[in-house]
């Protein structure tokens, strides 16, 4: 048996009964991340040190019989962009070089809690802005199923380190699909919740009125798990929402006959790759052999939600981008010509990568005095006709299924010199942000180069329970959730 | 017509910091903070950190409120902050957290008014709007900006609650500025926001034109005593630029305090564009009707509505109760004053009035200090004016009284002490007496007609003596003097 091909309830399952011991994960975990991380590239850095005291303090207390909470030392990657205290959070970006934050955002605190041990952080593209973690400042990612091709992203290192079983559970942040994107691509489990059920704070925003955190797992019930430990109302957060957290595990097992699967045509349409299209039909089948019925619905604004998307979250992030100016902390330029704002330019001229800065020119023009109406306002109109799309939608159904993504992962370099396609392949993913509402991507199939096909599951506000559950039953039924790449060294 | 006569318009925007509030508008760190080393009294918030959020501090709501209901300005049920976006230094965001009325966002409260006295009659200031937001942090030279050589960025301040008040475009000179900041200044300190007396808590820019031409916006009038001076500074320059021909330009300038002249920032074109947007890390504002009530409720008398009263329940006139008012301190002391002693009347009730606005409040501003700094009994102006009424004192020596009794001292006992140290001893006092009968041979003279004149001899000696002369003895040293020289 080797611990990384087991799953996080597994794993807890055997600390739990003595079988094997915090330590021995935690040392297993970083064999496993050193045996494999120079092909994968998942990982910007690493707590060893502190994770295996944290493990060996674990032991000791469950040997007293001390309680260590639910996750009984289940290590965790964390995506570089939740704070930690003291601990480098960098965004992939230059401009954070070096950056400590002095606090830790609450999803952590969360974790720590129950007893997950952080053991580094993941690769991202700069600032989440991008679908395939090549605009990362410590360089690409590769996807654990072809090192030729791109993992997605912006959540590709934590894709990546979950898929090849470096992490058992890691974290991620989605504002268009960052993290179902690369969870799809890499033939894991993405969960993005509803706006407000989990904390943003200590989350560096990219764009705040749609990020927010998810968890890349490998199976349905770990999602499940993790999802309960880390939602809930924060004082912290004033956009998160105080409602009730389900217990989602107990929902998983529960029959889907009768659910009503909403089907949208929109979704299916012709810029879907045939082999995904069939893969995800196949999965709904399963679906209906469930005894679920299928509804069609329709997202009459799907043709608008990319140009939308885009113009909210540059917008939004123009502003959130505008602290990096130097003066205290992060990357700091040597050139000393001029006045402040000359050694603003410098800084950020100098930190920001390509898509960063272009994000910030396309939002600081959205914004400006004579274009804001056209553009901002007329994207806010927009994002609420996508919102009553989706109210329409669920007033006739329980969830929503699509392809995650319209295609399979994609080479390494394959779309950098066209980013509006980049930005096209977010077509499935962003209007969910743009609702708010939440999702699931969950493996249903591989193409013909043997690549995950992501199976989206689409949920009303608040009600993750029903697309854990209906994600649950399809996972058991389609059956290949334990598949894992071949590793070839 | 000359453009010497052109008539003035002015509208003010002022800063006030709520120096009442505990912690800073959107983090809990203090707000207290002058006096602090520089960079103690922040947070992940207020240092705006990767990731950290702002939460709103629901005390600042109800002092906007306080304010709002003051004013009279219509309170808008539902709200979202707006991101001002430019980078400066003192900015850790890279954007001010704060209110605006265009492009779907909404102040505050809008209108409202403040009465303000002009000559014999009342005019009105209507208010366009008010609204929250924070302050930045503060930058610190060595000497002046331009010499110093280097900045360093002190962020305790940054993240302390502002409230900005708006005027219409309706002020027509200086003076009617300084009023309407006065009438301000008091409803302030009735409803108790905010410590105006505090280094660094008022703010005010000012639109300035005159009529028919282009304005200039005059920033950083860092109290409500330099605002009438940049006034008249200002409309002085834009009328020499006529004078000589020049146009006039919109722009914006800056008020040196020191050199007490306007520099000129950036001209229109250069006008900063701040991209505002809606702040969605907070939940737009609701305040419902039934909460406005309830603060209505609590609400203190405000000035304007004490001033009624003192007319009615004191008999003071409206320009006597409109003066007293504007302090609260002294018309807080005025009604504990002239309550103390049942027999006042009409006539007391307007002597203890005259009492603290001309006396008390004279020697305060000679001595720059305030009410609140002196140890002055309310009890022994009492005292005072009971004194002069049964003629034990006259007014002239009650006035040489302030001094001790702003230590605290009652009337009777600087009476005893200045018994002591009176001049009792005749010799010398027949001295001095022979002093001016020879020093005034005119006042001497004129005695012999009116008797009234020995009362100026007196006077002289007691200003000889610094007033501790035996006023009764000296007076019949003097008769005896004058008798023997036949005189009288």
């Amino acid at each position: 048996m080797k611990f990384y091909e087991l799953m996080g309830y597994e794993l807890i399952e055997k600390i739990k009964n003595r079988e094997i011991t915090a330590s021995e994960l935690i040392l297993s975990t970083f064999e496993r991340i050193h045996n494999t991380e120079d092909l994968f590239h998942s990982f910007v850095s690493f707590s060893e040190e502190t994770a295996v005291v944290q493990a060996r303090e674990y032991d000791l207390k469950l040997k007293k019989g001390i309680d260590i909470g639910k996750l009984y030392g289940l290590p965790f990657a964390n995506k570089d962009l939740i704070c930690i205290k003291d601990f480098p959070t960098t965004c992939c970006s230059k401009i954070l070089k070096g950056y400590k934050p002095p606090y830790t955002a609450t999803v952590i605190k969360h974790l720590n809690k129950e007893g997950a041990i952080h053991i580094g952080n993941t690769n991202m593209d700069e600032f989440a802005m991008g679908s395939s973690t090549e605009n990362s400042c410590y360089g690409p990612t590769c996807n654990p199923w072809n090192t030729h091709k791109v993992p997605g992203g912006s959540s590709g290192g934590s894709a990546s380190a979950v898929a090849s079983g470096q992490s058992v559970f890691a974290l991620g942040s989605d504002t268009g699909g960052s993290v179902r994107c690369p969870a799809s691509f890499c033939g894991v489990v993405g969960f993005k919740p509803t706006y407000g059920r989990v904390s943003r704070y200590g989350l560096i925003a990219f764009a705040n009125s749609l990020d927010q955190i998810g968890t890349i797992t490998r199976c349905v019930y770990d999602s499940a798990l993790i999802m309960e430990i880390i939602s809930g109302k924060d004082q912290l957060d004033s956009t998160s929402l105080d409602i009730k957290v389900d217990n989602y595990r107990e929902h998983l097992t529960k029959s889907i006959t009768n659910k009503r699967i909403g089907i949208p045509k929109e979704f299916f349409g012709e810029g879907i790759n045939k082999v995904v299209k069939t893969s995800v039909e196949k999965a709904i089948n399963k679906l209906e052999s469930l005894g679920a019925n299928t509804v069609e619905i329709t997202i009459p604004h799907l043709d608008y939600t990319v140009a939308t998307y885009y113009l909210i979250c540059m917008s939004e992030a123009s502003s959130n981008l505008a602290r990096y100016d130097g003066l205290r902390y992060g990357y700091t330029s040597r050139d000393l010509e001029g006045d402040v704002y000359d050694f603003i330019k410098h800084t950020r001229s100098e930190g920001f990568g390509d898509e960063v800065k272009r994000r910030i020119f396309l939002g600081t023009y959205t914004l400006s005095a004579g274009y804001y109406d056209m553009y901002y306002i007329k994207a806010l109109k927009a994002r609420t006709l996508i919102k009553k799309d989706f109210d329409e939608a669920f007033k006739r159904c329980d969830c929503i299924v699509s392809p995650t993504m319209p295609i399979t992962a994609f080479g390494l370099g394959e779309l950098l010199k066209d980013p509006l396609q980049m930005y096209t392949i977010d077509i499935l993913t962003c209007p969910i942000n743009l609702a708010g509402v939440p999702a699931m991507s969950l493996p249903c199939g591989f193409d013909n180069n043997n690549m995950p096909i992501g199976f989206q599951i689409i949920g009303n506000h608040f009600d993750e329970k029903t697309i854990l559950n209906v994600g649950y039953q399809l996972e058991q039924e389609l059956n290949i959730y334990r598949k894992m790449p071949i590793i070839k060294k | 017509m000359s453009n010497q006569d052109l008539s003035v318009v002015i509208g003010l925007e002022v800063h006030i910091q709520l120096t009442s509030l505990q912690t800073k508008l959107f983090c809990s760190c203090s707000n207290d903070y002058r006096g602090a080393k520089p960079n103690t009294y922040i947070c992940p918030i207020c240092l705006s950190l990767p990731g950290s959020l702002p939460v709103l501090n629901k005390e600042a709501i109800g002092f906007a409120t306080k304010l709002a209901i003051a004013l009279n300005c219509e309170i808008n049920h539902k709200f979202w902050f707006y991101r001002k976006n430019y980078f400066y230094p003192d900015l850790p965001k890279g954007f001010q957290i704060s209110q605006y009325n265009k492009a779907g966002g909404k102040a505050f409260g809008d209108g409202g008014q403040i009465e303000i006295r002009k000559n014999n009659h009342k005019k009105r200031i209507s208010i366009n709007r008010i609204h929250l937001e924070e302050d930045p942090g503060r930058l610190v030279h060595k000497g002046s900006i331009t010499t110093s050589p280097y900045t360093l960025v002190d962020y305790n301040r940054s993240g302390v609650c502002l409230i900005e008040i708006v005027t219409e475009p309706v002020i027509e000179s200086p003076e009617e500025a300084r009023e309407f900041l006065n009438q301000l200044k008091a409803i302030i300190q009735y409803i108790g926001i905010s410590d105006l007396e505090l280094e660094g808590s008022v703010r005010v820019d000012a639109n300035i034109s005159l009529k028919g031409y282009e304005r200039s916006e005059v920033k950083n009038i860092n109290s409500f005593k330099e605002v009438e001076r940049a006034l008249r500074h200002e409309i002085i320059r834009q009328k020499n630029l006529l004078k000589r021909g020049k146009s006039l330009t919109q722009e914006t300038r800056h008020w040196d305090d020191k050199r007490r002249v306007t520099i000129s920032m950036r001209s229109k074109e250069f006008e900063a564009d701040y991209r505002y947007f809606p702040e969605q890390d907070l939940v737009p504002i609701e305040i419902e009707e039934n909460y406005i009530d309830n603060i209505r409720n609590i609400l203190p008398e405000l000035p304007n509505e004490r001033a009624l009263r003192l007319q009615r329940e004191y008999l003071l006139s409206e320009f006597d109760s409109e003066n007293l008012v504007l302090d609260k301190n002294f018309a807080d002391f005025y009604e504990q004053g002239v309550n103390i002693d049942p027999s006042f009347g009409s006539e007391e009730y307007k002597q203890y009035c005259n009492w603290l606005m001309n006396n008390v409040s004279g020697w305060l501003n000679d001595h720059n200090l305030n009410l609140e700094n002196t140890n002055l009994n309310p009890r022994h102006i009492v005292d005072l004016i009971n004194f002069i009424t049964q003629g034990r004192i006259t007014s002239k020596i009650a006035k040489s009284y302030l001094k001790d009794m702003m230590e605290g001292k009652s009337v009777s006992e600087i009476m005893k002490w200045r018994g002591k140290t009176r001049i009792s001893d005749k010799k010398l006092l027949r001295e001095y007496s022979i002093e001016v009968i020879d020093q005034n041979p005119k006042i001497v003279k004129d005695s012999r007609e009116n008797l009234r004149a020995v009362e100026a001899l007196i006077g002289k000696i007691m200003a000889k003596t610094k007033g501790q002369a035996d006023p009764e003895i000296t007076r019949s040293i003097l008769m005896d003097l004058l008798k023997k020289k036949r005189i009288i």
